[in-house]
C-alpha cells in the first residue's frame, strides 16, 4: 500500500513535560531535531535498501517519443547511482507530473496559447527503492514538441527522507532558481526559434503567392492547382498569424509574469509591489539581453529562410532537441552550475546541513559582533540565510508522519495518494503497525468526494507544496475575500493563467483523496498516464496550503528572483563561494582530524608544513582555521607563556615573532592568527613575514608580525625599531624562545589555552577556542550596548562614567587586565558600527602604559 | 615601592641628572593612549595651525599645505599651489558679510605668498612676485593688516594689498615678529630687534635697533601686555619692557659643567645653550627650549624656577605648556614639582631597569648632583613621554581635550588622544547612530 512502509504510527511525546521550561534551554528555532531512532540504532548507518551511495540530482524528462528517461545525475559519476533504476525512477517522477501547462486552442480563441505555470514541487517517496526524492517539475518551450512543451524535472534523490521533508524549503528555492536559470534561457531560445520559424514562413508565403499567380495566370483561378496552392497559402497565412501571436506571448512574458508576481506581492505589502516588479522585470530583460541579444541578432543576419511546409508532421522520427539546444547554452552551463551547487550544499548528513543551518541564521544575527572572530563565509552568506529563518519558525514544509514527529493534519498540507496495486503485497512491504489506515481515515474525514478525478502513483506519498496555477488563483481570490484592499486583475487575465483547471471546491481548503476513489485506476495509471487527468488531479488536490505562505511572500519565489538577478550579474564561476567551501570542509573533517591526531603523537614537522595561509590576496578559509587549531594546541603546549601571548592579541597589543628562520616563524604566526580579533576577511591585520623594519604604521594595521632577525644592517635597524616602539609590541623571539610582554594572571585565557588540555585534535581544538571567543565577544557585546554605564547622567560626568565602566566588568568577572580584553573587543565593535564594515583609512590605534616583563620557557 | 628595594636613597634637591632621563613604560598620568597616525606629506612636516576648534593645517617642506580635520583624522584638503618648501603659514580670520571667515596665509620659499579658504580649498588670492622669501607673518586683528617678514617687512591689508613696507635690511632677514602695545611690533634681525615699528598710518619705520643680543636671537615672544622676550643662540635671554624697551631682566643660561671637564666639553655646551623656543605658561613662566634642555623661567620673581638641563637626548625644538619635542622624536611631558621629596628624583629612571630587557640606555649610579642656590627652585619631573615619531619632532599643537598633533621630520603627523575620552565619546556615537537607526 501506498507509503505503508514509510509511515510510522504517531508517537507523541509524552505531555507532562510540557509545563516545565527550563530556561537555560535553546530557543524552539534553534534545536536540532533529535534523532528519531533513539534505540540502539547508529544514525549514521546507511539505509540498508538504498541502491544508491549518496544524494545526487537526477534531471529527466517526459519524452514524447519515448517517455519518461533520465537526462543526466550530478554529480556525472555512474557509481553515485549504483544499481538505482534510473529509468524506473524517472518514470516514478514524470508519473507525478501535474501538467498544468495548457498550450493549444483554448476555447473562444483561434490561436495556441502559451501558459505560463509556475512549476510544482513534489516530495516523493519510494520506500522499495530506499529512495526519496523532492520533485520539480517545469516545462520548457518547443516550437516541434507538442502542444509546444517538453516537460521535464529536476529531482533531488536522497536516501533520507527527513532531509528531504526538513529542507524541503530549502530544496525548493535552490531548485527554483536552476528552474529559473532554465525557462529564461527556454523562453530566449524559443523565442528565437519562433522568429526564424516566422521567416521560414514568410519566405514560404511569397513564394507559394508567386506559384499561387503563376497557377492563376497558367491555369485560370479555378484550376485544382490553384485552389490547391490557395489552400497552401492560406494556411501558411494561418500559421504565421498563430507564430507571430506565440512571439507576442513569449515575448510579453515579463510583463505577464508581473501579473503573477503582482497578485503576490499584494498580498503581502501593497505600496512596495510596483517598485519590484520594475526592477525585476527591467533586470531580467537586461540581462537576458545582454547575454542573447548579441547572439540572436548575428543569428538574425545570418539566417538564410528555407522553404517549409505549412503543417508541420508530427514527427516520432525527428530528433528532439536536447535539453542545451532548448535553452541557452550559457543559461544551461547555469543551470548545471546551480545544481551543482546545490549537490554540494546538501551534501552529508542531515544533522550536519541543519547544524549549519542553525549557525548561519544565528550569524545573520550578529551582524554587530561577527566581524570579530567569525570566518569569512559568514559575510558572504548574505540574503539568502533569510530563507532558513523563515522556514525554521513556521516551517510550511509539509511534512509527513513518517519523520515520527506529531503531525497536525490541519496545518500541513499533505496530498496523500493511496494506492491499491497490490494490496496483498503490503503487510510483507511495511512495518506491521503501517499507518496508512490512520492518515486515510483521518483525512478521509475531511475528504470530499468530489475528488473523483484524482488518481494516485505507487507506493507514494507525495505533498504538494508548489504553486500551481489553480492554488495561486484560488489564493488571489483568497486574498480577496480576505483583504479587500487588494485591486483586482481582470479576472479574464486570471483565467487565461489557468484555464482548464477545474474550479476548487467551494471551501478550498485540505481536499484530500479518499482512498476508496482511488481503488481500481492503478492500471489504468500505468497503462497511459493521460496528462489531462493528471492535470485534472492536481488541480483538483492541490491542497490550500499556500495563502499562508503567499501571505507571509513565498520565500522561494522572491529570494529566488532576487538571487536570480545577482547571480546572473555575477560571472558564472564567481557562485560557488559558501557552499564550496563549506561542504568540501565538512567532507574532509574525518581525515584532517586523523592526520592531525597522528602527526600529533608523532610531534613531526611533516604535516605541519608551513603552508601559510595567508597568500597574498586570498580569503581565509574556515579550513585554514580548523588547521591553525593544530599549531596553536601545539603553541600551547610547547610555551608555557602560551596565555600571556594570546593576552596580547586578545587585548589588542601587537605581537612581533621574532626569529631567524622563516618557517618557524610562520608556523607559529600559523598558530596565533586564530585569536586575532578582527582578522578581516584576507587576515589583513596579520602579517607573516617581515623582512624591513616596521613603521609606526604598520602597528596599526597588524597585531601579530613575524619578523627576521638578521644580521644585516637592516637587521639593526629592525631591532631599533623593535626598541623605540617596545611599549606598543610584545615580542616572542622564537630562538631563545623567550617572551616581552604585560603580566597576565587570570582565568579567562587559563581556560582557553590550557597546556594541559585533553583536546587532541586541532579542528577540536578550533572550536573550542571559537566557543570561548563567542563567549567573549557577548560579553563585549553586553559592555558595549549597556546604555547606563556609557552614558554620562550629567554633563561634568566622566569620572564616573569610568567608575561604572569599570565597576561593570569586574561585575562580569572580569580581572583588571581580562577588562583590557573585553574593553578592546568593545572599542572594535563601536568602531565598526559607526563606521559600518568598510575599514575607514584613518583607524586609530589604542594602546597602554604598562610595564612589560620577560618570559621564559 | 622599586626605589625601596634599591634604596634609592641620595643626595637631596636634585634637581637634574646628567644622563638622559627615561621614564619606563608604567605611566598613570599620561592620558594619552590612543594615536591617530596621518599620512599626506612627503617631506618634513614644520607647521601646524589651527583654524578652528576640528580643523587644522599642516605644512612644510613638499610645499603642500593639508588640512585636517582632528577628530576623525581625515584630510579635508591638499591645499597646492607652492612650488618649494613652505616658510611661514598663519590663519587669519576676518569678516566678510556677517560671517567670520577663517583663512590661510601661507609664504613659501618660491616667493609666493598665498591667502586660501579652508572651507572650499581654494587659493584666493596670490602674490608672486615678492623680493625675497617671507620667513614670518604676523596678524594684526585689530588693525585689519598682516605683516610679512623677511628681508623687508610689509604691511598688507586683507584684500593682499600692499600697504607699505620698510627698506631692505639685512641678509639676514626677520626672523620672529610679535605685536606690542601702541601699534608698534618688534622684529628679531640676526642679533638685534629691530624694535618698534610703528604703522598707524601705514607706514612704517623703524624706531630703534636694540641691540644688547650677542649672538643671534631664535625666539621672540610676547609675555603680556607689558613685557616681552627674547632668546638667543648662546643662552641669553632677555625680558623687555614693551613701552619703553628697556630691559627688565637678563639671564644668561650657562649650564654648569661637572668640574672635571670643563675645558674638553666647552665648545659643546655652547652650542647646546641655543634657546630655540620660548612660551609663555601658565602666564607667568616662560618655558624656554634651550639645547636639549628645558627651562623654566619665573617672570613675576624674574628668577629661574626651575630646569633640567639635559631633557631629551638631542635639542627641544618646541615647547608647549610644560610639554617639549625634540629632534629625538619624542615628545615628553613635565611637571613642576614643589619640593623634591629625599627619595623622589631617582625613582624615575629605575622603572625601565626591572623585567626589561636589552635596554641599553640603562641609568646606573647616582648622577652628579649640584644643589642650585636659588631660592624657591623647583624640579621639573617627567611625567610622560609620547614615542611615536621616527625621526625630529618638529612642533606640536594642542585641541586641548581633543588630541595633541605633532609633526615631524619623517613625514608624519599623529593625533596624541585620550583613549578613555574617546572611548566614552565612541559609545555616545553608537547610541546615537542606535537612536538614529531605531534600534534601541
Amino acid at each position: 500500500m501506498i507509503g505503508s512502509p514509510d509511515v510510522v504510527a504517531l508517537t507523541k511525546e509524552d505531555d507532562f513535560g510540557d509545563s516545565f521550561t527550563d530556561p537555560c534551554s535553546l530557543p524552539e528555532e534553534f534545536s536540532v531535531p533529535l534523532f528519531a531512532h533513539a534505540a540502539n540504532a547508529n544514525p549514521w548507518t546507511k539505509t540498508s535498501y538504498a541502491k544508491f551511495s549518496k544524494d545526487f540530482i537526477l534531471v529527466s524528462e517526459f519524452s514524447e517519443q519515448v517517455g519518461p528517461q533520465p537526462l543526466l545525475t550530478i554529480p556525472n559519476d555512474p557509481k553515485v547511482c549504483g544499481t538505482f533504476d534510473l529509468n524506473y525512477f524517472s518514470l516514478r517522477i514524470m508519473s507525478v507530473d501535474y501538467q498544468a501547462s495548457f498550450v493549444g486552442h483554448p476555447p473562444g480563441s483561434n490561436y495556441p496559447k502559451l501558459n505560463f505555470v509556475a512549476d510544482s514541487k513534489v516530495v516523493l517517496g519510494d520506500s522499495k527503492e530506499g529512495a526519496f526524492a523532492y520533485v520539480h517539475h517545469l516545462t520548457l518551450y518547443d516550437l516541434e514538441a507538442r502542444g509546444f512543451v517538453r516537460p521535464f524535472c529536476l529531482a533531488y534523490i536522497s536516501a533520507d527522507e527527513r532531509k528531504i521533508m526538513h529542507q524541503f524549503q530549502e530544496l525548493s528555492s535552490e531548485f527554483s532558481k536552476a528552474s529559473e536559470f532554465l525557462k529564461s534561457g527556454n523562453r530566449k531560445a524559443f523565442a528565437n526559434e519562433l522568429e526564424k520559424k516566422l521567416k521560414d514562413l514568410e519566405y514560404t508565403r511569397s513564394v507559394l503567392h508567386k506559384e499561387t499567380e503563376l497557377q492563376k495566370m497558367n491555369n485560370g483561378c479555378y484550376s485544382t492547382q490553384a485552389i490547391e496552392k490557395a489552400n497552401e497559402l492560406a494556411n501558411v497565412e494561418k500559421s504565421i498569424y498563430e507564430h507571430k501571436d506565440l512571439l507576442r506571448q513569449i515575448t510579453s512574458y515579463p510583463s505577464r509574469k508581473k501579473d503573477v508576481d503582482f497578485v503576490q506581492h499584494e498580498m503581502e505589502k501593497p505600496a512596495d509591489t510596483s517598485v519590484i516588479d520594475d526592477t525585476l522585470n527591467s533586470n531580467h530583460s537586461d540581462v537576458a539581453d545582454k547575454t542573447v541579444e548579441t547572439e540572436s541578432e548575428s543569428r538574425k543576419s545570418s539566417y538564410t529562410p528555407q522553404l517549409i511546409k505549412a503543417k508541420s508532421a508530427k514527427c516520432f522520427d525527428k530528433r528532439l532537441k536536447t535539453m542545451e539546444e532548448l535553452c541557452d547554452a550559457s543559461f544551461f552551463h547555469q543551470t548545471l552550475e546551480q545544481l551543482n551547487i546545490i549537490e554540494k550544499s546538501f551534501r552529508g548528513d542531515l544533522c550536519l546541513i541543519y547544524t549549519s543551518q542553525i549557525d548561519r541564521a544565528l550569524l545573520s544575527k550578529q551582524s554587530v559582533t561577527s566581524f570579530l572572530f567569525e570566518a569569512e563565509r559568514d559575510w558572504e552568506y548574505g540574503g539568502t540565510s533569510t530563507n532558513f529563518s523563515i522556514s525554521s519558525n513556521n516551517p510550511t514544509v509539509p511534512i509527513l508522519n513518517i519523520s515520527g514527529e506529531p503531525l497536525s493534519l490541519d496545518s500541513y498540507t499533505t496530498c496523500i495518494d493511496v494506492d491499491h496495486i497490490k494490496p496483498g503485497v503490503e503487510s510483507m512491504e511495511g512495518p506491521p503497525e503501517s499507518s496508512t489506515s490512520d492518515i486515510t481515515q483521518e483525512t478521509s474525514e475531511a475528504a470530499d468526494t468530489e475528488t473523483k478525478g484524482s488518481f494516485s502513483s505507487d507506493k507514494s506519498i507525495e505533498a504538494f507544496g508548489g504553486v500551481s496555477p489553480s492554488s495561486l488563483q484560488a489564493n488571489y481570490f483568497d486574498g480577496l475575500e480576505r483583504k479587500s484592499k487588494v485591486s483586482i486583475a481582470s479576472p479574464s487575465e486570471n483565467t487565461s493563467c489557468s484555464v482548464a483547471v477545474p474550479q476548487m471546491t467551494s471551501d478550498g481548503n485540505l481536499v484530500p483523496m479518499d482512498a476508496a476513489c482511488c481503488i481500481g485506476q492503478d492500471g489504468f495509471i500505468f497503462e497511459e498516464p493521460l496528462p489531462e487527468l493528471a492535470q485534472e488531479c492536481c488541480g483538483d488536490t492541490v491542497v490550500n496550503q499556500e495563502p499562508l505562505s503567499l501571505l507571509q511572500g513565498d520565500p522561494a519565489l522572491q529570494v529566488d528572483y532576487t538571487l536570480e538577478e545577482s547571480a546572473l550579474a555575477e560571472s558564472p564561476n564567481m557562485g560557488l563561494t559558501f557552499s564550496e567551501l563549506n561542504t568540501e570542509e565538512v567532507a574532509k573533517i574525518n581525515i584532517e582530524d586523523v592526520s592531525d591526531s597522528t602527526s600529533f603523537m608523532s610531534a613531526s614537522t611533516s604535516s605541519d608544513q608551513a603552508v601559510s595561509p595567508f597568500t597574498y590576496g586570498s580569503a581565509l578559509t574556515l579550513k585554514q582555521k580548523k588547521k591553525a587549531g593544530h599549531s596553536a594546541l601545539r603553541f600551547i603546549r610547547q610555551y608555557p607563556f602560551a596565555q600571556q601571548a594570546i593576552f596580547c592579541l586578545l587585548s589588542g597589543r601587537t605581537l612581533v615573532i621574532l626569529g631567524v628562520d622563516e618557517g618557524t616563524v610562520r608556523k607559529l604566526v600559523n598558530a596565533l592568527f586564530i585569536f586575532v580579533p578582527n582578522l578581516g576577511k584576507y587576515g589583513e591585520t596579520v602579517q607573516p613575514w617581515l623582512s624591513s623594519p616596521f613603521q609606526l604604521t604598520d602597528l596599526q594595521r597588524w597585531k601579530l608580525i613575524g619578523l627576521q632577525r638578521a644580521a644585516s644592517p637592516a637587521g639593526s635597524s629592525i631591532l631599533h625599531s623593535l626598541n623605540r616602539y617596545s611599549r606598543y609590541i610584545s615580542i616572542l623571539d622564537c630562538d631563545n624562545k623567550t617572551l616581552r610582554c604585560p603580566p597576565y594572571k587570570g582565568t579567562l585565557v587559563s581556560h582557553l589555552a590550557d597546556h594541559r588540555t585533553q583536546i587532541k585534535r586541532g579542528s577540536t581544538y578550533f572550536l573550542h577556542v571559537q566557543g570561548m571567543l563567542t563567549q567573549l565577544t557577548a560579553k563585549a557585546f553586553l559592555y558595549t550596548f549597556c546604555h547606563h554605564i556609557h552614558l554620562p547622567m550629567d554633563i561634568n560626568d566622566q569620572g564616573s562614567v569610568t567608575s561604572r565602566r569599570t565597576n561593570f566588568l569586574l561585575q562580569l568577572g572580569y580581572t583588571v587586565e581580562e577588562s583590557k580584553i573585553v574593553h578592546y573587543l568593545s572599542e572594535l565593535i563601536k568602531q565598526h558600527y559607526i563606521q559600518g564594515s568598510s575599514k575607514g583609512g584613518n583607524q586609530s590605534f589604542c594602546f597602554n602604559y604598562t610595564t612589560s616583563y620577560l618570559y621564559k620557557i | 615601592m622599586l626605589r625601596w628595594i634599591l634604596g634609592g636613597r641620595e643626595a637631596q634637591g636634585t634637581v637634574q641628572k646628567s644622563a638622559v632621563l627615561f621614564i619606563g613604560e608604567e605611566q598613570p598620568k599620561n592620558c594619552f593612549t590612543e594615536m591617530q597616525v596621518l599620512k599626506g606629506h612627503f617631506d618634513i612636516v614644520r607647521f601646524l595651525v589651527q583654524i578652528d576648534d576640528l580643523r587644522f593645517a599642516s605644512a612644510g617642506d613638499d610645499g603642500l599645505v593639508l588640512i585636517w580635520n582632528v577628530e576623525t583624522g581625515d584630510c579635508l584638503f591638499e591645499l597646492r599651489g607652492h612650488t618649494q618648501q613652505i616658510t611661514a603659514m598663519t590663519s587669519y580670520s576676518f569678516i566678510r558679510g556677517r560671517n567670520a571667515h577663517a583663512a590661510l596665509i601661507t609664504a613659501s620659499s618660491d616667493r609666493t605668498l598665498s591667502l586660501w579658504d579652508p572651507d572650499s580649498g581654494n587659493r584666493v588670492q596670490n602674490i608672486s612676485d615678492l623680493q625675497s622669501s617671507v620667513k614670518c607673518l604676523l596678524v594684526l586683528d585689530r588693525l585689519d593688516v598682516w605683516l610679512s617678514g623677511g628681508n623687508e617687512l610689509c604691511v598688507w591689508n586683507r584684500d593682499f594689498e600692499l600697504q607699505c613696507k620698510t627698506v631692505h635690511h639685512s641678509d639676514a632677514g626677520i626672523s620672529a615678529m610679535v605685536e606690542l602695545p601702541k601699534n608698534f611690533i618688534a622684529a628679531a634681525m640676526d642679533k638685534e630687534i629691530v624694535e618698534p615699528v610703528w604703522i598707524r598710518y601705514i607706514a612704517v619705520m623703524a624706531m630703534r635697533h636694540l641691540a644688547d643680543h650677542r649672538d643671534t636671537i631664535h625666539s621672540l615672544i610676547s609675555i603680556n601686555d607689558g613685557l616681552f622676550a627674547s632668546g638667543s643662540h648662546i643662552g641669553e635671554l632677555i625680558i623687555w619692557d614693551s613701552v619703553d624697551w628697556t630691559i627688565q631682566a637678563y639671564e644668561h643660561i650657562l649650564w654648569e659643567e661637572p668640574a672635571g671637564d670643563r675645558q674638553s666639553e666647552v665648545k659643546l655646551k655652547q652650542i647646546e645653550r641655543s634657546i630655540q623656543h620660548m612660551i609663555i605658561s601658565l602666564s607667568r613662566y616662560i618655558v624656554a627650549a634651550v639645547g636639549s634642555g628645558l627651562y623654566v623661567f619665573n617672570v613675576l620673581m624674574k628668577s629661574v624656577a626651575a630646569y633640567r638641563k639635559i631633557a631629551h637626548d638631542s635639542s627641544v625644538l618646541h615647547t608647549m605648556r610644560l610639554m617639549s619635542c625634540s629632534e629625538d622624536g619624542s615628545v615628553r611631558m613635565w611637571e613642576l614639582q614643589d619640593l623634591p621629596l629625599p627619595a623622589e628624583p631617582a625613582s624615575s629612571g629605575f622603572f625601565g631597569m626591572f623585567g626589561t630587557f636589552g635596554r641599553s640606555s640603562k641609568q646606573t649610579g647616582p648622577p652628579a648632583k649640584k644643589i642650585p642656590e636659588v631660592p624657591g627652585l623647583r624640579s621639573l619631573e617627567l611625567m610622560g613621554d609620547l614615542i611615536g615619531h621616527s625621526r625630529a619632532v618638529q612642533m606640536f599643537l594642542s585641541f586641548k581635550e581633543k588630541g595633541l598633533v605633532t609633526s615631524s621630520s619623517d613625514h608624519l603627523l599623529i593625533i596624541w588622544k585620550d583613549g578613555e575620552l574617546q572611548s566614552q565619546l565612541r559609545s555616545l556615537a553608537v547610541f546615537q547612530k542606535l537612536e538614529e537607526n531605531q534600534e534601541l
